[in-house]
């Protein structure tokens, strides 16, 4: 049956002339291999966003009066709502967070250097586009939390000097945020990104496709030295079918999270009503958060909070083009790559947990 | 170019004199000598300055007389219409030469009543003043003298905030109060009030205190009939039913005052279902006694009311252990809210002293509460019943996991 059919598809498509790169397609086999899962496990919990996020579009409605009841009314009456629901929310927070582990993998085991400089730059705008998934996404529910979320989150670009204003505006639709918010935010969430998250993925995965696996420095020069060393596995089927285990773990640990701790709907936004008592972002733009809250008003002439966002900005060009500082050989550019990103990473996870525990 | 310089010359000339001019008018040497006094005689700059007369343009000669311009004696001769020290009998009439005066008092706060003088003579202050006694408040023990601020100022002393301190200056000080026969236990009592705690806890400006209930400036106790309509400015319900409540009539009787008769007059405690039936805590037992119909009906709302609080709190443990779990459970919380809302309106229709009223309420939260409990329950099932789909699932998930590892070594085992 599966013999014929691919004859079938191979009589008109050449299907066998267009998986031959997959079939001959190899990942090195070294004690460093699981850490090429990560992607493969991103890309499956982007799959699972796609699918939640198509299934919950039957039922939500993306306006102030509506946008709560028809969550609640998912979470509620729809059969398994709650548990497609929940997925969505728990998949989105687990992509953003396999997607930061696959980054600072690829930045440790240096996979990043040439000639796989554009690998790497894709990557972190998917990095970045995921996390804008986060932000648009989190307001959908119109609940208090994220009402207030998004008033503060959109009010951090608006401190942008010349364009801030400008960019503000275009983010709320308007002077505050309200139901127009709402409505552009769910554009950007269910068309804009989707759009270019996905054009971008095609990109990632043609390079790395066309570029292959990168090999850890360490274990490239012990291969050069000894080539009899040098082991690979098959992508298709040894290397995928490995994949498909870790997909679903994934899916089991997504399954329990949303069983035994369903994403919770809070209450209705009001506009008008004072905001809640420790209001803070999502945890991946807590460290952000927490450092602006942390920066002191007045930093010299100029205004505290426009210094720490134009810094956060500069930053995040900088780890963009990260890659292209690095000159060859061992030298004193990869020491400075390496240290930035231990300090990237230490600084993002004692932000992030001191922004939880600071009241 | 000698006409540009006769021109500049002008200029600087207009300025001097308009500064001059200005300044006539503003000067006021009065602070300048009684910020160097010792008190009672000292007024600062600073002090006067925060009076909402001075900051209105009045200088010290709008009450004292004299002429503030001049910087020696003169300035406080009888020629220049100078008073010196208000005596505190002439105190309201002083005041009151401006504050009754519609038409004057109109260009500074056209929103500002003027009838404090003649509310303040049918009060006690006033007419116990009018009587000689100079013992009594009149308006600086109040408003404050020469740091006047406007009554929405916090740091006013007729703000709502401190008004009772203000009143309890005098009241709670049972020395002063020697000889007027009247307790000096308001102030502390209020201080324990629910009223108290209203406004200067919860920060709740509208919440009650002195002058809500005795007035300001015609401050008076509220007569024994009247008690019910100052507490029903802000108790409507509870007043309109008691108007038509079987108690209406023996408490009038009796001489009763009204809602004091049950929930006391500046102590006012949360009200509890406890003041109810015939318990040890009950007020009703002060009147009736057993067999009476008043002790049953009393012993029937505490029962009902005692049933639905029993009720509602099943609900809300059985919503929040499925809240806990991760249940979404906001439209039962709605139901239990309103569940919540018939006991406290069934605590209000209580006023009524009719248990077949009551009851009404009680079926309603029961029923509610009921809704929310049911609710509560579903949800806890829901929870057993997702588990169970999580395990088998993990089984399945496991079996599949299992299977592919298996299959992984039986290719790579084949291919080697």
């Amino acid at each position: 049956m599966l013999t014929s059919l691919r004859r079938w598809l191979d009589e008109r498509f050449g299907w066998a002339d267009l998986t031959a790169p997959l079939r001959e397609k190899t990942v090195p086999l070294h004690n460093l291999t699981y850490w090429y899962f990560l992607g493969g496990i991103t890309l499956f919990l982007f799959a699972i966003q796609v699918c939640t996020g198509i299934l919950l579009l039957l039922y939500y409605r993306p306006s102030a009066n509506e946008a709560f009841e028809s969550v609640q009314y998912i979470m509620t009456r729809v059969q398994f709502g709650w548990l497609v629901r929940s997925i969505h929310s728990w998949a989105a927070n687990l992509m953003i967070f396999t997607a930061f582990c696959h980054m600072f993998s690829v930045l440790f085991l240096r996979s990043y250097r040439q000639p796989r400089e554009l690998t790497w730059v894709t990557g972190v705008v998917l990095l970045f586009l995921a996390m804008g998934f986060g932000f648009s996404g989190y307001l959908l529910p119109w609940n208090t939390l994220a009402f207030f979320a998004t008033k503060v989150g959109t009010e951090i670009p608006g401190q942008i000097p010349l364009i801030g204003r400008p960019v503000m505006i275009f983010l709320r639709g308007g002077e505050e945020v309200t139901g127009a918010t709402l409505t552009r935010f769910f554009g950007f969430h269910v068309a804009v990104l989707p759009g270019i998250t996905t054009l971008l993925i095609l990109a990632h995965l043609a390079l790395i496709q066309r570029l292959g696996m990168s090999v850890p420095p360490k274990v490239e020069a012990q291969w050069r030295a000894n080539p009899a060393q040098a082991r690979e596995m098959r992508f298709f089927p040894n290397f995928l079918l490995r994949e498909l285990m870790a997909w679903y773990i994934a899916l089991g640990a997504l399954g329990a999270l949303a069983a035994l701790a369903p994403w919770g709907l809070g209450t209705k936004a009001e506009p008008f009503a004072p905001a809640p008592a420790g209001i803070r972002p999502e945890w991946y733009f807590l460290f952000m958060f927490q450092t602006l809250k942390l920066i002191p008003a007045k930093i010299g002439p100029l205004d505290g909070e426009i210094v720490g966002i134009l810094i956060f900005g500069l930053a995040g060009f900088l780890w963009l083009l990260l890659p292209f500082f690095e000159r060859g050989g061992r030298g004193r550019s990869q020491r400075w790559i390496f240290g930035a990103g231990v300090f990237a990473l230490a600084y993002m996870a004692s932000m992030t947990v001191y922004g939880y525990l600071a009241k | 170019m000698d006409t540009w310089r006769s021109k500049i010359r002008l200029c600087i000339l207009l300025a001097v004199v308009s500064t001059a001019v200005v300044r006539a008018q503003t000067v006021n040497t009065c602070v300048d000598c009684h910020s160097a006094l010792d008190a009672p005689f000292q007024v600062t700059q600073d002090q006067f300055s925060q009076d909402i007369h001075a900051q209105k343009g009045l200088t010290c000669a709008s009450c004292h007389g004299g002429d503030p311009s001049k910087a020696d004696d003169s300035a406080m001769s009888k020629a220049a219409g100078f008073r010196g020290h208000i005596a505190r009998k002439d105190i309201p009439t002083l005041c009151g030469r401006c504050h009754s005066d519609a038409v004057y008092m109109r260009q500074y706060n056209p929103s500002l009543r003027t009838d404090q003088y003649s509310q303040y003579l049918t009060s006690v202050h006033g007419k116990l003043l009018t009587k000689g006694d100079y013992k009594v408040a009149v308006c600086t023990d109040c408003h404050s003298v020469h740091d006047i601020r406007p009554p929405r100022d916090s740091r006013s002393r007729v703000h709502p905030l401190n008004i009772a301190e203000t009143c309890g200056h005098c009241h709670a000080d049972a020395a002063y109060m020697k000889g007027y026969a009247i307790p000096t236990s308001q102030l502390a009592s209020y201080n324990s009030s629910v009223h108290h705690e209203a406004l200067v806890v919860r920060g709740d400006l509208s919440a009650p205190t002195c002058s809500t209930c005795h007035g300001n400036h015609g401050a008076a106790p509220p007569g024994v009939g009247t008690v019910q309509n100052v507490c029903s400015t802000c108790h409507v319900f509870q007043a309109q039913l008691f108007e038509s409540s079987p108690h209406k009539a023996p408490f009038e009787a009796a001489s009763l005052p009204g809602c004091v008769t049950c929930h006391s007059n500046h102590a006012i405690h949360h009200p509890s279902d406890a003041m109810l039936g015939t318990g040890p805590e009950s007020i009703c037992t002060n009147c009736h006694t057993e067999g009476d119909g008043g002790y049953k009906g009393a012993l029937e709302i505490q029962h009902d009311l005692a049933g639905l609080a029993n009720s509602l709190q099943g609900a809300v443990q059985i919503l929040d252990r499925a809240e806990s779990a991760g249940m979404e459970v906001s439209q039962a919380r709605t139901e239990q809210e309103q569940a919540r809302d018939s006991l406290t309106k069934a605590r209000v229709t209580i006023h009524s002293f009719d248990p077949a009223k009551v009851s009404q309420d009680i079926q309603a939260g029961l029923k509610l509460a009921a809704q929310a409990n049911q609710a509560g329950v579903a949800a806890l099932k829901e929870r057993g019943y997702r588990r169970k789909g999580l395990g088998l699932s993990l089984i399945a998930i496991l079996a599949v996991v299992i299977g592919l590892r298996l299959y992984i070594r039986k290719i790579e085992g084949s291919a080697v």
